[in-house]
Formats: structure tokens, sequence, C-alpha cells
């Protein structure tokens, strides 16, 4: 077997994972993909031992609910072939490589830096160096935006080839978020300060990241999680995805400039982001969700407080959502802007509610699910196939209205909540250990490996816009660059979390 | 038309009439108070995953605090949040909360300098840049000027471009690649102008204050005018901090 078949949440020893020679690595991973729609790369990366690079490749399978883990063992100034040259599934994973250890590509299509991280391989090249395609021409003219953009925004720079008005071809360079944060996880050995770094991963996705952190290290540390922590972080899940998309679908209108949609759905996020700082404190959920435990047990009259809560706001989404979906000035702007079809999506590699939106059946909670998915309810996932700014938009409402349907339902049975204890957690030695959730962008991955005396040797952060921003600059080809702005609100990706 | 005015109508009133006195629903972690009680020292300060928590004089500075509520879930009797959201200041050293104190934190107005109160006291417009922002005080300084909290309609704006600014905002604990960005952006403000300091990163650097893909000297060249503390800031924290800096007379 060239792969160790595993599933998610599942920790096995990092010694059962074939090591095959890079040749044979390439091979049986283009394998696993090739013709087959419902693979695709979670993670793949770079370990770096004493004398030589331990990669790792991470492929999920949708169908059978598993993921296959393979690794291979690199010299450090090797130039190999690469595996993006046969699939574009693996273009940022090999960039980042040759970003942090120096293993050099030669067939790679788009061997450019990934976001400078302080810890690089070559540190002659500065984030103010960066080769963008450029293209020489009368016609042609080139508009730079960022890395501060105009509004309250995080910091990435977008580099447009346009022909008059229309876009031709769109670079986007991140790195200007970068803090170190997988360098931080192995340097901070308190869990505290390790939940801490997890829910500043990307503060719009407290939940999802925490979650995915303490999923994974619970399975690591061999520590079962009762109902009553599943329960909290299911229900914060949809919580921040009913949230975030009421958000978004308050940015998009802005950027179409309707004021009504605007003030409306600005103001509908804020009764769910208050009920988790009633809930715990914080509208953004920080401090909420834990490994081993939780210090804010969810009561009844908590439960009835959220109830009350959907029904004023489900009554105003309602007649906004029905406005909003059916001005004929609003759709003009929507539809066929932006399109990523669905053979792009899957070339690309596409996760999340973008990725849903051109058709691709997506989702962790359904392909892979943890915490009560399929416990307390089935989840089927809502699928667009359009693959335009209307498609994603749209789904956004459903979605949003497929999560206060899963929250009543995780209503209707509260467990019991224990008094919050500390577990004296130890991580196993030797192990690997790889978490899925779906955060409301789309697929989280985490993967941490220790070593033989149990201490963290390395942890991998993937969020999805790790995949998805490639999405946006293929979207806006032969679109309006004025058109740009709901585009990119459409997607709605995080700067930090690429750059971690 | 009709359908969108029924729309308006059914939304009622929705901004916070007084955004000084208003209160904030449920359990909200903010300005803390520390009691004279007994505990173990050392595993009080040990706990605190940013060392916010000092030892010599018990304290907590509020600069440093992520706001985890940790401490005072294991520590109840020693430390408890209360909901008070001012906490804004004009003074770093008001931000450490010592043991017995339940004074607020204010902006003492004799330390401001004397023309932000005639210039930006009426109007006054500002740039954020995020560097290395988590986006989540992002998202708050955007919600400040939403229906409900509603800033500007104190004259009190973001603008696009640090050409129109009269300051800047900034979040995140200022990353090595954003340093440069962000200089550029302060020099291009025209003078006279203020620098405000938001959330837990912005004013300690927070959980990455040792990280060594972060570079802080932008903060130590030019005066901070503003501290505001929040993990991420509150909108009401944001909005008495900036009219308590710009308006409250000497």
């Amino acid at each position: 077997m060239n792969y160790l078949e595993m599933y998610n949440n599942q920790t096995v020893s990092i010694n059962d994972i074939p090591k095959l020679k890079y040749v044979e690595f390439m091979e049986s991973n283009l394998q696993l993909l090739k013709n087959k729609p419902e693979r695709h790369c979670v993670n793949y990366f770079g370990v770096k031992n004493e004398n030589n690079i331990t990669v790792y490749c991470c492929i999920a399978d949708d169908n059978k609910h598993q993921l296959y883990i393979s690794s291979s063992i690199l010299a450090s100034d090797a130039t190999l072939s690469s595996l993006t040259a046969q699939n574009h599934n693996f273009e940022k994973f090999e960039r980042e490589i040759h970003e942090n250890f120096g293993i050099a590509y030669f067939d790679h299509p788009w061997l450019k830096p990934f976001r400078f991280s302080h810890n690089r391989s070559d540190k002659n090249i500065s984030i103010a160096d960066y080769p963008f395609y450029s293209t020489e021409s009368e016609e042609l003219h080139e508009v730079g935006v960022g890395p501060i953009h105009a509004g309250i925004i995080e910091p990435g720079h977008f580099r447009f080839i346009c022909n008059g008005e229309q876009i031709l071809h769109l670079e986007i360079q991140l790195g200007y978020q970068h803090r170190g944060v997988e360098q931080l996880f192995l340097h901070k050995t308190k869990l505290l300060e390790r939940a801490t770094l997890a829910e500043n991963i990307a503060g719009d996705t407290t939940v999802g990241h925490t979650t995915t952190f303490s999923n994974l290290w619970e399975s690591l540390c061999d520590f079962t999680p009762d109902h009553s922590l599943q329960f909290s972080r299911t229900l914060a899940l949809e919580l921040e995805r009913i949230a975030i998309h009421t958000g978004d679908l308050a940015a998009i209108c802005a950027d179409i400039a309707y004021q009504l949609g605007n003030s409306v759905y600005g103001r509908l996020r804020t009764p769910i982001v208050n009920f988790f700082q009633e809930w715990g404190g914080n509208r953004f959920a920080k401090g909420l969700i834990r490994p081993g435990k939780i210090n804010f047990p969810f009561t009844p009259e908590l439960a009835q407080r959220l109830s009350d809560i959907f029904i004023a706001y489900e009554r105003d989404f309602n007649e906004m959502s029905e406005q909003f979906f059916s001005l004929p000035s609003v759709l003009s702007r929507l539809e066929k802007t932006g399109i990523v079809t669905s053979d792009e999506a899957l070339e690309i590699g596409m996760v999340g509610i973008a990725a849903r939106s051109s058709g691709l059946v997506r989702d962790i909670r359904y392909s892979h699910p943890n915490n009560l998915y399929i416990k307390s309810f089935m989840h089927k996932p809502k699928i667009k196939i359009q693959g335009d700014v209307f498609s994603r938009v749209k789904l956004r409402e459903e979605e949003i209205h497929q999560s206060i349907f899963y929250c009543k339902k995780l209503l209707e049975n509260i467990p019991e909540f224990k008094k919050p204890e500390n577990i004296p957690f130890s991580p196993g030695s030797n192990k690997f250990t790889l978490a899925l959730t779906e955060g409301w962008r789309g697929e989280i991955c985490h993967c941490a490996i220790t070593d033989e005396n149990g201490n963290l040797k390395n942890y991998k952060i993937k969020d999805p816009s790790h995949h998805n921003w490639m999405a946006l600059a293929q979207s806006v080809r032969n679109n309006e660059i004025s058109d740009f702005p709901v585009c990119n609100k459409s997607f709605n990706l995080s700067y930090c979390g690429h750059d971690l | 038309m009709f359908d969108n005015l029924k729309i308006v109508w059914h939304q009622g009133k929705q901004f916070i009439p007084d955004v000084t006195t208003e209160q904030v629903p449920g359990i909200f972690r903010g300005r803390p108070i520390i009691t004279n009680e007994k505990v173990d020292e050392e595993a009080f300060v040990e706990l605190c995953p940013t060392k916010a928590i000092g030892s010599s004089s018990i304290c907590i500075d509020l600069g440093k605090c992520t706001f985890c509520g940790e401490c005072a879930v294991q520590f109840p009797n020693k430390i408890k949040f209360t909901t008070d959201y001012k906490l804004s200041t004009n003074i770093r050293e008001r931000l450490v909360i010592y043991e017995g104190n339940d004074k607020p934190i204010e902006v003492d107005p004799t330390t401001v300098r004397k023309e932000i109160h005639r210039i930006f006291g009426h109007s006054l417009k500002l740039r954020q840049v995020s560097a290395g922002g988590d986006n989540s005080c992002e998202w708050e300084l955007t919600a400040s000027n939403n229906v409900q909290f509603d800033m500007s309609r104190f004259g009190i704006d973001f603008v696009a471009s640090p050409r129109h600014a009269d300051g800047i905002v900034i979040t995140g604990p200022i990353t090595q690649n954003m340093a440069e960005p962000l200089e550029r952006c302060y020099n291009a403000i025209p003078e006279p102008k203020i620098i405000i300091l938001a959330g837990t990163d912005a004013i300690s650097g927070g959980i990455f204050a040792d990280s060594a893909a972060i570079d802080r000297s932008f903060l130590s060249k030019y005066h901070i005018d503003l501290y505001i503390a929040g993990n991420p800031v509150h909108p009401l924290t944001i909005i008495n901090g900036i009219l308590d800096f710009t308006r409250k007379k000497r």
C-alpha cells in the first residue's frame, strides 16, 4: 500500500505512514486524484529533520470518508519534478515547501514566493520584490491595489492587467499578515497559549479554528469529549456561519450601493454576535471553545433566548431577502458576474461555500463529519451550479436558513454541562493527527506531529482561503474592474488565515 | 419602492440613543476588578497566556490581556470581569488594574495635546491599517459605523485615503511585512495627526508579542495618542474612547 488510510480526527503512529521514494510518492498521489472529482488534496507540507525534509501529503476521499496519507524524504538541496505540473491542486502547497525549505521544482509553472515567512529559506528577497507577471503592450495597462486597501480590511496586494475597463489577469500577492503562528505553536507549550493562538489564526473564524484545534488535541491526547462539548462546538459553528454570512450579505449590498440591504443585514448580524456575548462574554466567541472543557455552560435560559432571537431575526431576514433577491438592479450586478466553472473549481481544488457555488459537493459536515453532524442531524450540502457572484450570495442566504434549522434541532436536546475542570493532557509520542472542520468559509485543516517524547514537532494549519484565493483571481477575468469589489466580497477570503 | 419603505418601517429605530450609558447584554468581559483575597500568587500569574498578570503587586494589564476570562474561571474570588466597556485611555499605565482598584479607566484631558480638542473636536476622519490584525477588530471597527452604533453621527468616519485622514487606527501586532507600508501610510497623513492603537494585538502584540515575524519599531518612534483595549475592541469602547479623547474638556 502506498498510503495510510485514516479518518478525520484520528491519531495514527507516524511510523505507520508509508515512506515512499519521491517518484513513487508523486505517482501515487497524482493517481489518487486522477479523474476523481470526489478527492482533493487537503494538506501537503514539509517537516524539517536534522539533515533532510519529510513531506506529507493528505488526500481526502469524500465518498469513502477517508484520508490517504503518504510521505517522502527529500534531500535539503533537492531539485524535483513538481506535482503541480500535472495537477494544479498542489500549486500553493509546493510554493510553500519551496519557500520554507528551498526545495527546487524545475517544472512548476508558477514557482513564486508564497507568503514571505520570517523563516523562509531565501532571505535575500523581501516582500517589496515580488515578481509580478507583467506584459509589454501599448494597449494594456496595469492597476495596483494595496497592500493597504480603501476599506477597513486586511492588507494584500492585487495587480490587475486590464484592457480598458476589462480585467484580463489578476495576480494576488499575500504575506503582509504573516505573524509566525505555526512556529509559535511549537514555542508556546502551555495549552491555553496554544488555544489562544488557535482563536487568533483568523478572528472571523474563531469557532472554526478553535474547534479544529480542540478536536485535534483531544484525539492526540486520547481524550473523548462528552456530549456537552460536542454540542457546544456544533452549535457555535452554525452560529458563526449565520453571523458571518449575514455580515457578508450586508457587505455585498454596500458594494452594489444598496443602502437599505446594507443597513438591515448589517444590523441583523448584531443579535447573533451579541448572543455569543451572552453565552461566552465575547462577540466573536473568543474564549468559548477549549480542549477538554467549556467555561460557559449552555443553559435552558440561553436556549430560550436563542429561540426568541431566531424568531425576530427570521422575520426581518426573510422580508429583506425577499426584496433583495427580486430587485432587478441587484440581480443585474450579481448574475453572470465573476464566474468560476465547476471544471475550474476542480482544477484549483476549491473548498467550502465557494466550491459549493460552482457545483462541487465539498462540505466536511457531510463528507468527513465531526462533532454532532450526523449524530443530531444529517447534513445535506446545498449546491449551486452557475458559479457566479449570485450563486455565492444566494447560497449564503440558503445556508443561513439551514443553519438556523440545525440550531433549532440542537436546542431540542440540551445536554448536562459539567463544571469545567482542567484535564491533564499529554500527547502520545510519535503520533500524527489530522483534523478537518467545515468553518463558515470552508474546510479548515490542522495537522500535528509529535516527537518521541510527545512534544509537538510540527503544527500545520490550512485555512480554506489557501485554496480559494486562486479562484478569486480566476473569477474576475473578462469582468469589468468595477465588479472586482463585489467578486472579492462574494468570496470573502482570509488574509491572516492564509499568511498565518 | 413601497416594499422598501415597508422594510424601513418594520425596522423601526435601531440606533442606540446614548452610547455613553448603554448597557451591553449578557456577560461581556470588560474592566476587571481584582480583590484583596489571598490566593496562590504563582499559579494565578502563571495561568495567563499573555503574561498580562503582574506579580510584584498583583495587577492585570489590559493592554496585554486577551480577555479569555480563564483567570476569572479558576480564581472567581480573586478577579472578576465587570461589563464596563470603557477601556480606552491616552495613558498606557492606566490600562493596568491593581489589586483592590475599582475606578473607571479614563482619558486624562490634561495630557491630551492642546490642538486635538479644537481641531478634531467636531470632525475626525481616520485611516485604518490592519498590520497583522486577525480581522475581528476590523469587523468591530466596521460595526461601530452600522445603524446601531452609528459613530458617524459624531462626525467620526473612516476614509479611504491617508491624504484625507486626520489620523491612523492600527490593529494587529504589526508584522515585519507590514512595517514599511504602515510607516508610508502614516507619513502620507497631513499634520496634525493622531495614532490610535485598537485591540490587544496592537497595544502589546498580544499572544504574538515574542514572535520573530513581527516588527514593532514604528510604535517607539511616534507618540501614541489613544489606546483602545479589547480582544476584539467593542464598538462602544471605540466610540467612547474617541469621544473622550477628542471632546473631554480639560
